[in-house]
Parts: C-alpha cells; structure tokens; sequence
C-alpha cells in the first residue's frame, strides 16, 4: 500500500522514447506546451508589503521542481548580520548569544544591491551595511531593547580600530572598522529606502537597573547553505496535488461515514433522487492522512493518489524581498548553474 | 570540475565542485530524457565534499556533448518556467487589484 506515496519519481528514461525515435527539440516543445502556472494566492503583511505566495505548477518534474525549492531555501542570497562589534555589555545576555540573535533578524534591503564579501576584502560600502545599537536603562524599571533601536549606519562604522587609537590623532582621518568611500545614503535605492530590520519588535534582550548595551552589527551578503539567517524565506514548499477516487459508489449510510470520516472535508454528498451518494468536493484540502481508508474494506472502496507532475507551491518570505522576486531569482540562479557547466566544458 | 574520460568518448564521469542534488538531480532528469544516453546516473561520493559526480554513457555521440545539449535545454525550460511564472503572477495581481 505504501509503494502509492513512494513512488513519486516518474517513468522517464530514455529507453522509453528511443524506440519512438523521439528527438530533443520535441520534448522541448512539449514541456513548452503542458507547462502552466497559476497563481493561487498573495499575502500580505501589514505594511502591505507581499509575505507569501502559492501557485500551481503544472507539467514539470519532481527533480526540477525540487530543485527552485532547494535553491529558494538555500542558494538565494539575502543580507544578514555577520560581525557584532561590542563596545559594552552589561546585560545578562552573554555577547555570543546577543550577537546570535542580531544575526537572526530580516533585514528590509534588497541583497541585489551589495556584493559578497571575500576573504581579502575590505568592508566597504558595496558588501557592509552597518547598524549601531545603544541601548542603556535609567534608574528604576526595566526596558526591553527590540529590533527597531539598531539604527543604520550609511557613513559606516564609528569605531576606531584600536591600532589608531593610541596614534596621534593629527593625522589626517582615522581608520574605523570600515573603509566607505562613499555614504551608503548616496545610492538612489537605498536613499528611497532606508535600511533597517524588517520588524520593528523583536526583543533583542531586556535590560535591569543601570545595564547597558552598546555595539556595532555589521551585515553581509551571504548563502542559506552557510548559515540559515541568510535564508531568504521562512521556508518553501510544495506538494503533489492529492486525488482522491471513489473506486465504487457510495451510498446511504457508508457516504455519511465517509464525510464525516475526513477530518479536511473533503467528501461532501450529493442528492440523487432520494438517495444520499458521496463525492470528491475539495480534493486540494486533502492532506493525504488516509483516514478515509482506514478500517476493514475501505481501500477497495477509497483511493487517494497524488498528481505527479502537478505542485502546489508555497513561497514565504523573510522579508528582503517579495516571494514572486524570490523565485525568479531562483531559477535564474539554476540557469546560472547550467551555464557554468556549459563553460566549464568547452 | 574535472572531466574524467578515457579514449571512449562515449562513457564519462563528470566531477562537479561546488553542487549538489539541486544541479545533479535536474541534470540526470533532463539527460535521461535524451534518447543518445544509455545510462546516466549522480553520486555524492562523500557528504562533507561539496562535490558530486555524474556519470554519462551514450549510445555514440560524445558524453560532453550531450551534456552540454542537457545543460541547454534545462537552461530552456528555466526560461520557460520564469516567463510563465511571470505572465501567471500579472494575471492574478491584474485580477485581484482592480
Ligand atoms: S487522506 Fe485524509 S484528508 Fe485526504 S481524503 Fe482521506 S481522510 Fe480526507
């Protein structure tokens, strides 16, 4: 019974099409006319701003379908903070894990806009985007620090490498962790739209009587294969579109069970004449939990398949950039991939 | 990425650095669809390598050959799957947002 949810590769070797004599370009314009996508829903967020997105594709292959949803999750690239600089820390949060949960936060910048930063590179305006966080409690009460106190930093970083500190400051200007030769401000994208975390309120740590924090996050360009802050969805995924058969007719009685049976509704029934009978109403809400076989007969009477080339996609953003861009981007990103091969090999 | 093939040029392993199933998988997808080959198959010799292996025999023409023909049609169909997407998600906004 279980080979039905095993088996979702689909018969297609070459063996299966040599006798047919059938060449390249035809499977080509084959896929070219079954492939179809329709977009399901958009969500937004409250700033209007597109969170999510499910669409239908149909006509494709697991392998390759699996593959926009791997590149989604890992190999699209997003900006996230990568060194925390700490200057004072008072709280009780340690600085290692402080300076985990700053990596953690989305940030609202478009990762097309910046470069990956090397080994032998020096931050600059093209790979860095640095954030200063101050945050210190008065007498009395306790606050929270939340994501919206990192305040960006265009100009880039304010600390002094500690090498000039001691040296005379005469000197013309003093080196800083960064070396900007320009203010981030001065690009038209990001002076249209300043960058900052995405969400305003996510606690950062809670600070008691006389604590402080301060200190200097700088993000990066970076890969979900090299660490999940760099993901730039919440997470991608699909399924096959069940399909669920009535092998027989069910009438009366059983067709009650049935609907009942079904914890997604998926059965509803129809009136023909004076008889109650069951039909498939909402085969897509199926979840494929086989309730509806379980007990004595009931695979003889019940089928539940899935569409093998037909996927119901889900894409939820992060935040840096709408789910749609996301998943252009990757497959612009497996084209790449096929692209490099092709080089490599001529 | 190395090639490694004998003086048959038929049969050949492909060693691709820096990928993994998402490339492989595809690729074996869209070159057992071509009638040319007569096997081909991935491996992913050790997880903690980013490299995988893809292993191409054909029934004449040469393995690179045809690897490249795969890498051209896989290329193809993305181009397809991003201006369908695209044409699907103006659709929708133009319908929903009027
Ligand atoms: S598998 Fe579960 S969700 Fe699907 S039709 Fe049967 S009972 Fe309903």
């Amino acid at each position: 019974m279980f080979v039905l949810i095993l088996k979702t590769e689909s018969v297609q070797y070459s063996g299966a099409y040599a006798s047919m004599k059938v060449d390249n370009s035809l499977r080509l314009d084959q896929f070219r006319s079954n492939f179809r996508v329709q977009v399901t829903k958009i969500e937004k967020d409250e700033k209007k701003e597109e969170d999510l997105i499910e669409f239908d594709m149909v006509g494709i292959d697991a392998s390759i379908a699996n593959a926009f949803r791997r590149i989604l999750i890992s190999e699209v690239p997003t900006m996230a903070i990568e060194k925390v600089l700490i200057a004072n820390n008072t709280s009780v949060i340690q600085d290692e894990v402080l300076a985990h949960r700053l990596g953690l936060i989305p940030l609202n910048v478009d990762p097309r806009l910046f470069e990956f930063m090397s080994e032998s590179d020096l931050p600059n305006e093209k790979n860095t985007i640095v954030f200063k966080l101050h945050a210190r409690c008065g007498k009395g009460g306790r606050i929270t620090v939340k994501s919206d106190q990192l305040k960006w930093l265009p100009q880039g970083s304010e600390f002094l490498l500690s090498t000039e500190k001691n040296a005379p400051s005469s000197t013309s200007k003093q080196r800083t962790y960064t070396s900007f030769s320009c203010n981030q401000d001065s690009i038209p994208e990001l002076r249209d739209k300043p960058i900052g975390p995405k969400y305003p309120g996510i606690n950062l740590a809670r600070l008691g009587p006389g604590q402080e924090i301060e200190l200097e996050a700088h993000a990066v360009k970076g890969m979900g294969k090299t660490h999940a802050k760099w993901s730039p969805v919440a997470t991608a995924w699909y399924k096959m579109l069940p399909e669920v058969v009535l092998l027989e007719n069910i009438e009366g009685e059983q067709a009650e069970k049935l609907k009942i049976k079904c914890p997604q509704k998926v059965f509803d029934i129809e009136d023909i004449g004076n008889k109650k009978r069951a039909i498939v109403a909402r085969p897509r809400e199926c979840t494929l939990c086989r309730e509806c076989i379980r007990g004595y007969g009931w695979d003889k009477k019940v089928a539940i398949r899935r569409v093998k080339d037909h996927f119901l996609f889900t894409i939820e953003s992060t935040g840096a950039l709408p789910p749609e861009v996301l998943f252009t981007e990757a497959v612009k990103i497996l084209e790449d991939k096929c692209e490099r091969v092709i080089t490599e090999l001529s | 990425m190395e090639h490694g093939s004998y003086e048959d040029q038929t049969q050949a392993t492909f060693s691709l650095n820096d990928e993994d199933h998402t490339l492989a998988n595809s690729l074996r997808f869209v070159l057992n669809q071509d009638p040319r080959v007569s096997v081909c198959g991935y491996s992913i010799p050790h997880p903690s390598d980013a490299r995988v292996n893809i292993r191409v025999q054909t029934t004449g023409d040469p393995a690179s050959e045809v690897v490249k023909d795969s890498c051209q049609d896989l290329m193809l169909m993305c181009q397809h799957v991003r201006s369908t997407f695209d044409q699907a998600f103006t659709k929708f906004k133009s319908e929903n947002e009027s």
